[in-house]
């Protein structure tokens, strides 16, 4: 049956799936308990399977994903929640060192079976470290897999795959795109469901290929929506796996459009779209009209809020891009 | 003191109060670290103290206003902690230093700074953008417990420069939360500052709540005993009592001046407001948990104090009343008044020496913006 949900919505009810279907899968983090999270993403879990498996800690992230190590080994499961991107360096160390390590040092022994959650990227008019896109950092550690979603129902069943993966996966949710609704296949089984570690075409199209995930996915689709209008048909392709990626599609994409635009937020300086382009780059050069380009934030700090819409990729920022392609 | 389960627990804490909730003076009282602590205020200085707590409460109504009216982004209330604040920012001498969370406004005004000063921040125009050696007060540091490592450097810095060990010594504050004592940078900071002796005091305003976890999320004692297993003294303070806030943290500053070494002061108090204006306490907390610390409010007992003493009479309350007004009116006037940065301005600043790519960007930036010039944009 299908429900018109949130994206937070969908990731509560995906986690509250999860929690059902394994007693070892644990939730924890900074106020996810009564509070249910900054965000409710965890709204009402503790009050249904309470506050063993839903556990409010103190405030340190180092010490969730250091304990969340332990009771992996233990045979828990824990998917825990950093409360905004800013501060997940504390427990950094923790996740590049000894999450991403451990199956590798134990030779299989170990398996860090751990979500963690994070939301990120701006545009929510917040104070500094509220809107940073970190996963060039994660996608850049072997031993991590990286994920984001950008539709309800993409984050109610990659949520409760990434829980059900034996991979440590880091779970990036577009923030500012919590509250926008979409329908959700409530009760379709997650072992029919499109696989976890799979880009998807978003937006058929012909004439540019654009490549987006999470927060920019829907700039990308209004992007191409506005294109239309001047008679320009871009596909976007939402990658949906970072680490992985999942560059078949792309490639065949690429090869029919001739043309790529990459959209993050996340600054351009070794970032995800300077690995995408140089990986078309080497499938795909002799379809190639025009460089593979990027629209990202800028390799700046994150601005002030009143700044962030300029930093920001927008539509206008993304469809300039794709103009230049065709100048080329 | 508390027995059984630590900070937090049902019956009252023992802590260092001069001044009773119904405004009754105690003399002098002897805390847990064995020091006798009093003050000796002149009725002027009293008076100085209460002007303070009113208009700091005012500014901060004023800026909880401007955010719910849409012209702040986000506000951190520091509603119930008025006393917490003027009592350690008034211990502070000329040449000491501060090192805030993002809630230290009353810190910040105590020290004479500008009110607007973090306005700025909290608007969105900047990140805090002040000289933390111009005004001896850091900027507002929002990554938990990452201040008390630099407070505890900075206070190296001194010992260094051989700036210790006589009255004119210079001492630093180190200001943080409840929750923010779970952190490992303030674990480290503690141990740091011990092995270092460093000149510093360590301010922890124990207000309950790290945004909805109350206190026993983070510690099963209370939290001033923390610092005996780091090497250092510890004290707790009635954090809503001004009297007893100002006399212990100027005690702790002038042991860390004079080459003393560390303390750790925990201020018990409690936020009366929300964590901040983005947080829903209905959610975590029972109304009848916040009208019992409204019995216990820092601002009235000074009054109470005050009054039964005779030390000013209805004209000064009203007088008060009108200055914190008219602070806050010119507060919101310059807040409105405030100019949104240049875009241009997003390139600045990120290195000392600059860089070719920031360089290239800017540029880039500026002829896309250029290109909506006339346009429909
Ligand atoms: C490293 C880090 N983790 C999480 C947060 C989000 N956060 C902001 S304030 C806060 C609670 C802080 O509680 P406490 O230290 O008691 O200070 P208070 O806000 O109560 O003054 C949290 C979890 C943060 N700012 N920094």
């Amino acid at each position: 049956m299908a429900e018109k949900l949130t994206i937070g919505k969908a990731l509560n009810l995906g986690l509250r799936r999860a929690l059902e279907a394994d007693p070892k899968v644990l939730i924890m983090g900074e106020d996810v308990g009564k509070l249910g999270g900054v965000f409710r993403i965890t709204d009402g879990l503790q009050k249904d399977f309470g506050e063993e498996r839903v556990i409010d800690t103190p405030l340190a992230e180092s010490g969730i994903i250091g304990t969340a190590v332990g009771l992996a080994i233990r045979g828990y499961r824990p998917v825990c929640e950093i409360q905004f991107d800013g501060f997940v360096y504390p427990a950094y160390d923790q996740i590049v060192s000894q999450v991403a390590k451990m199956h590798y040092r134990s030779q299989g022994r170990v398996k860090m079976p751990m979500v963690i959650r994070i939301p990120f990227g701006g545009g929510i008019g917040a104070v500094e470290h509220h809107s940073e896109s970190p996963e060039a950092y994660f996608a850049h550690t072997a031993g991590l897999k990286v994920v984001s979603c950008a539709t309800p129902e993409d984050a109610y069943v990659m949520i409760q795959q990434a829980v059900a993966s034996d991979d440590p996966i880091v779970f990036l949710e577009p923030k500012r795109r919590y509250y926008e609704k979409g329908d959700v296949e409530v009760d379709a089984d997650l072992a029919g469901a499109y696989p976890l570690h799979a880009s998807r075409v978003a937006r058929p199209g012909t004439d540019v290929t654009v490549l987006a995930y999470g927060p920019m996915v829907r700039t990308a689709l209004d992007a191409a929506n506005a294109a239309s209008a001047d008679g320009r048909e871009l596909e976007v392709i939402d990658l949906r796996t970072l680490s992985p990626l999942d560059l078949d599609p792309v490639f065949e994409s690429v090869r029919r459009t001739g043309r790529c635009v990459v959209v993050h937020e996340a600054p351009s300086n070794v970032g995800l779209g300077a690995e995408l382009a140089a990986r078309i780059t080497e499938q795909c050069f002799y379809s190639l009209e025009a460089p593979v380009l990027r629209v990202t934030g800028y390799d700046t700090p994150y601005p002030a809020a009143r700044l962030e819409e300029e930093f920001l990729p927008d539509l206008d920022r993304v469809l300039d891009a794709v103009d230049r392609t065709f100048g080329w | 003191m508390t027995k059984g389960r630590g900070a937090g627990g049902e019956s009252a804490p023992e802590f260092v109060q001069l001044l009773t909730p119904d405004g009754e003076r105690i003399d002098k009282v002897t805390g847990a670290d064995g020091v006798e602590y009093t003050v000796d205020f002149t009725d002027d200085e009293y008076r100085g103290l209460y002007r303070d707590l009113v208009v700091v409460r005012k500014l901060d109504a004023e800026a909880t206003a401007l955010q719910r009216q849409g012209e702040l982004g986000i506000w951190a209330s520091l509603l119930g902690q008025e006393a917490a604040q003027v009592g350690s920012g008034r211990a502070l001498r000329q040449q000491d230093m501060a090192f805030p969370t993002y809630r230290e406004h009353g810190v910040l005004y105590c020290r004479g700074i500008d009110p607007i000063m973090p306005l700025s921040l909290f608007r969105g125009v900047d990140h805090g953008a002040w000289d933390p050696n111009q005004f001896r007060f850091n900027m507002y540091t929002i990554v938990i417990g990452a201040q008390t490592l630099h407070a505890t450097g900075y206070a190296m810095g001194i010992t260094k420069d051989g700036k210790v060990g006589n009255d004119d010594g210079e001492a630093v504050i180190a200001y943080f939360g409840d929750g923010a004592s779970a952190q490992g940078d303030v674990n480290e900071a503690f141990i740091w500052a011990s092995v270092f002796n460093a000149p510093i005091v360590f301010f922890c305003q124990n207000n309950q709540y790290a945004i909805s976890e109350p206190i026993e999320k983070q510690t099963r004692v209370p939290l001033y005993q923390r610092a005996s297993g780091f090497g250092f003294p510890g004290v707790r303070v009635d954090g809503n009592d001004v009297l007893a806030s100002y006399a212990v943290t100027r005690a702790a500053l002038d042991h860390a001046r004079h080459g003393q070494g560390p303390t750790l002061i925990e201020a018990y108090t409690y936020r009366m407001g929300a964590h901040t204006t983005t947080d829903d306490p209905t959610r975590y907390r029972m109304a009848g948990e916040v009208e019992s610390w409204q019995a216990r409010d820092p601002i009235a007992r000074v009054r109470a104090f005050i009054a039964k003493q005779q030390i000013a009479g209805d004209d000064f309350f009203t007088e008060v009343d009108e200055l914190a007004r008219r602070e806050s009116l010119a507060l919101r006037e310059r807040v409105l008044a405030m100019p949104d940065p240049d875009p241009l301005t997003i390139f600045e600043h990120v290195y000392p020496h600059g860089s070719p790519l920031i360089d290239s960007q800017r540029q880039g930036f500026a002829e896309y913006m250029d290109s909506f010039e006339g346009s429909s944009h």
